[in-house]
């Protein structure tokens, strides 16, 4: 077995012939970090507490208690709690702070004796694409380091591409898990809103965010969500907003393909590549139809006003009162002031700025509430177009991995999740799978009804098999 | 010329009376005296930590509805307030804003606006520690009732008398136990006056932590404000606070730029049906509701005929109206209802104000009811009742055996008694030879005699039949 492109199912058969030991695999997984991460920076810290967790991984298995992730490495992206582990969401707001309690999700893994290898960098408080905005400086591309990851779980995606974990998780609020997938070349999915518990999660759009997992393939990507997901201790109430609705299984195999991916300015490369994996879709009995979506290019102007909005709520707790990062000022407004203006990065600051005015008497009616009803036209508009069709599919990504630096504009950085955010509004959810392509990686994006996972997972696999 | 009417509107908080906070599993105990001891992520507003609602207290605010005759949300749904303070964590409330679960209640002839639900905050001390401010997070994420009236108050008096009513309300509920003194029910009140039909600018006065605090505020605003415009002088819209010590109101802060809270829709809870819950269904909880106190008043007095003075004590303190009911229902005599009243209104109610809460696990209506037997037949003094209630209060236990133990009963026993009287006819021969020559107060003391003899068990009526007797 050669650790780097093992997947779970591989790793599992080792586990359980005793081949390999917990133990040895995180020496496997430390290994490829010393040797690729010095470059590519995936990792903002390798976890003392990993050894642990692969000893009582190596006990579970002798004793015949192994459950499907038992000593199977793992990254976490470091916007999710674990108890005892430092979190920081890669702000220097949250400088040493180090979690009191376990994420519904962290809960689950150690509950299954995997082995949480280390914490990946990400986008400060995942607000962005690239993962270049970060207290910890730029995560690369394990493809082309001259390049970025993709963001905001950058730093997961690369852990799992240059072959350090085969799993890991993130989080996806605009596109967040499948960009950077897309970026790197591997699989990440965004479930449904509310399938995964959020709790844990530090929180950048409430009603946007989900938890997702990245892997190398569908199969170990389906193996991560199932495994996270289940009623007990989730203490996160909206997961009952989507739950038990849509179509569980939809075997029917009818593509649609909006209209609007002619419009948005894709890259031909990525275009040509996507019309090719069509084709080789239609050979494994799909049928492909076009549908009307143009709501779908509005999706940037809701977007960047129901975010920013709940963000700049969000991140008022980080007030330097109680935990993270304090700078003294004079008398409490003062202490408020400086901390917060030399705590939080420029987009971070930037967003609390749109937040606040959005939200603002006099602006409140103008842009939030718009915003919400156009959310809610979008909405019943991929509803509609998902009744005709079983999935919806449509690049990820424009194009490749962009260059470090290449991108300074605020605005164009949010252009690149012009595919991603409409599974984020609408809650629907969408999975990111590598086309088969020459040269950098592009991924293809399958979105389907709520709760149609299993859905998405069947058609990755006829994409990685076609 | 016509004179200043005054107008109040009033704002009453008050913590909810429930197992656990709103939002969390920690327990609610905000006057715990050891700070900090009920709080977790969630309350503390830490990184990631999602609230998850607290069904208690959706009930308890749904049966305020309901007993105020209020409308009942069919929808509702939570929203965030903003604004900076070391005493809310996460930066903002949650609180409601649109839909509030409550709306157009009443109350003793009081309109009501809206009663929504909200998290309490923390509490920041800041003469306790040497090095700075310290909070106390076991009050953060307390459930809390905020109930609006309509500014349709007109004097302290009636405003007094709102806040009187509705305490008891809660209390009849048992959704609060609204101390005032505690922080459980915290009132404020906006206060204009005017000589027209448009209301005056109004003046907010907060933190009231006593109706005396309530009446005296709104007393002194309606005199502060009359004054000023008497002296052709403008009444500035602003916040004060109350001085109990000078008997002042005082300025706190103006509110000519209005606080900016930037509501927005609580996106980490779902949006609540009410009208879906068939356990919320209004007729439900109607089913749910005790005797409230305005009716129970009504009762004691226009049907038991009990002064208005006992009646009020009796309905001021729901377990003494309880303890009273409970005997009424045993007892069928027509003394029984006096004698309970006064019993409860004088010595249990005293007992109540030594602040001696936990009697009522001892002093059962059973209990009580055998104390008012004994005394409607004539087998123990009211003295002898006093001692047991007392035992009672103090032990609990079962009247009867209390007074057998102490040996309070009543002699009727012809022949003991009669032991008693010779000796005291015996050893009283100057009062015996006044009794003779005609003084009939001397019976009275020989009376007396009998009873100190009898350490009290002894029947009057008895004794001084029995005295005439052997006087002859």
């Amino acid at each position: 077995m050669q650790y780097e492109k093992a997947t779970v199912q591989d790793m599992r058969e080792v586990l359980a012939k005793g081949d390999s030991s917990a133990i040895d695999l995180l020496k496997e997984a430390k290994r490829v970090i010393a040797e690729k991460d010095g470059e590519v920076k995936a990792f903002v810290e390798v976890f003392d507490s990993a050894e642990e967790d692969a000893k009582r991984a190596d006990t579970m298995l002798k004793e015949g208690r192994a459950m499907p992730l038992t000593g199977i490495p793992i990254a976490i992206k470091d916007n999710i709690c674990i108890a005892g582990n430092t979190v920081t969401a890669a702000s220097k707001m949250l400088e040493g702070f180090v979690s009191p309690y376990d994420a519904t999700v962290t809960a689950r893994l150690r509950a299954q004796g995997a082995v949480l290898v280390g914490r990946t960098n990400l986008d400060e408080f995942a607000m962005g694409s690239s993962t270049e905005r970060s207290v910890y400086g730029t995560t690369y591309n394990p493809h082309d380091t001259e390049r970025v990851s993709g963001g905001s779980s950058g730093g997961s995606a690369a852990a799992v591409a240059m072959g350090a974990v085969p799993l890991a998780l993130g989080s996806d609020t605009g596109g967040s898990i499948r960009q950077p997938a897309s970026f790197c070349g591997i699989v990440g999915l965004k479930p449904t809103y509310g399938a995964l518990s959020r709790h844990g999660l530090i929180a950048l759009g409430s009603s946007l965010d989900v938890i997702g997992p990245l892997a190398r393939t569908a199969d170990d990507a389906k193996l991560l969500f199932e495994v996270l997901q289940g009623e007990e201790g989730q203490y996160d109430s909206t997961v009952e907003i989507f739950a038990g609705i849509g179509q569980k299984n939809n075997t029917e195999k009818i593509i649609g393909v909006p209209d609007a991916v002619t419009t948005v300015g894709i890259s031909q490369e990525t275009l040509d590549a996507f019309n090719a994996t069509l084709e080789r879709l239609k050979g494994k009995g799909y049928t492909v139809r076009e549908v009307s979506l143009p709501i779908m290019e509005k999706a940037g102007a809701i977007y960047y006003i129901i975010q920013p909005a709940e963000a700049s709520s969000n991140l008022a707790r980080f007030d330097g009162v109680r935990y993270g990062y304090h700078k003294d000022g004079k008398e409490v407004w003062g202490d408020y002031v400086q901390t917060r203006s030399s705590g939080f990065g420029e987009e971070v600051s930037r967003r609390i700025v749109v937040g606040s005015y959005v939200l603002s008497a006099g602006y409140y009616d103008a842009y939030y509430k718009k915003a919400v009803a156009a959310r809610d036209a979008m909405r019943q508009a991929f509803l509609k177009e998902l009744q005709e069709v079983s999935i919806l599919v449509m690049p990820t990504t424009p194009d490749i991995a962009f260059k470090e630096g290449a991108i300074q504009d605020p605005i164009a950085m949010y252009a690149e999740d012009r595919l991603t955010l409409q599974a984020n509004l609408t809650g629907l959810p969408a999975i990111s799978i590598p086309m088969a392509v020459e040269g950098l990686p592009r991924g293809m994006q399958v979105i389907g009804d709520y709760n149609s996972e299993e859905t998405l997972f069947a058609c990755a696999k006829d994409i990685e098999q076609s | 010329m016509k004179t200043y009417t005054p107008t109040i509107g009033l704002e009453v908080h008050a913590e909810l009376l429930t197992e656990s906070k709103l939002f969390c599993g920690c327990r609610n105990d905000p006057n715990s005296d050891d700070p900090n001891m009920f709080i977790c992520p969630i309350c503390v507003g830490y990184p990631g930590a999602l609230p998850y609602m607290n069904k208690q207290a959706v009930e308890h605010m749904l049966r305020i509805g309901v007993a105020l005759g209020g409308e009942l949300a069919s929808f509702t749904e939570f929203d965030r307030k903003h604004y900076f303070y070391p005493d809310i964590p996460k930066g903002y409330q949650i609180s409601q804003y649109a839909f509030p679960l409550v709306k157009h209640a009443s109350l003793n002839k009081v309109g009501i606006e809206r009663i929504h639900l909200e998290e309490d905050t923390a509490k920041s001390a800041h003469d306790v520690c040497s090095r700075g401010s310290v909070i106390d997070f076991n009050r953060s994420g307390v459930p809390l009732m905020e109930l609006v009236t309509e500014p349709v108050i007109h004097s302290a008096e009636e405003a007094r008398a709102f806040g009187d009513i509705l305490q008891q309300t809660l209390r009849y509920l048992g959704v609060a136990r609204a101390r005032m003194e505690w922080g459980e029910m915290r009132v404020e009140a906006n206060i204009s006056v005017s000589k027209t039909d448009t209301l005056g600018t109004k003046v907010e006065v907060k933190n009231l932590n006593s109706f005396k605090a309530v009446s005296g505020a709104i007393e002194y605003e309606i005199e502060r404000q009359t004054a000023l415009l008497e002296q052709g002088e403008q009444i500035a819209q602003e916040t004060r606070g109350w001085n109990e010590n000078t008997g002042k109101t005082f300025s706190q802060r103006s509110k000519e730029t209005s606080a900016e809270y930037r509501y927005m829709p609580e996106p980490d809870l779902p949006k609540y049906y009410i009208d879906r819950m068939p356990e919320w269904d209004a007729e439900s909880l109607r089913a749910t509701l005790p005797e409230l106190p305005e009716r129970r008043m009504e009762r004691y007095t226009e049907e038991l005929k009990l002064d208005a003075k006992k009646a009020d004590v009796l309905v001021k303190n729901k377990p003494l109206g309880d303890l009273f009911d409970g005997v009424l229902q045993t007892v069928e005599h027509a003394d029984a209802i006096r004698l309970t009243a006064n019993y409860l209104s004088s010595d249990v109610m005293q007992y109540v104000e030594e602040g001696n809460d936990t009697l009522f696990e001892r002093l059962t209506a059973d209990a009580l009811a055998e104390v008012i037997q004994m005394l409607i037949d004539g087998e123990l003094s009211s003295r002898g009742a006093k001692e047991v209630i007392a035992v009672l209060v103090k032990e609990g236990g079962a009247a009867r055996g209390i007074a057998e133990r102490q040996g309070l009963f009543q002699e009727s026993d012809e022949s003991a008694l009669q032991e008693v009287i010779t000796k005291v006819v015996a050893g009283n021969e100057a009062a015996v030879a006044e009794y003779k020559a005609g003084k009939e107060q001397a019976l009275q003391f020989l009376v007396g005699q009998v009873m100190k003899e009898t350490r009290g068990s002894a029947n009057p009526t008895k004794a001084q039949e029995l005295l005439k007797e052997a006087l002859k």
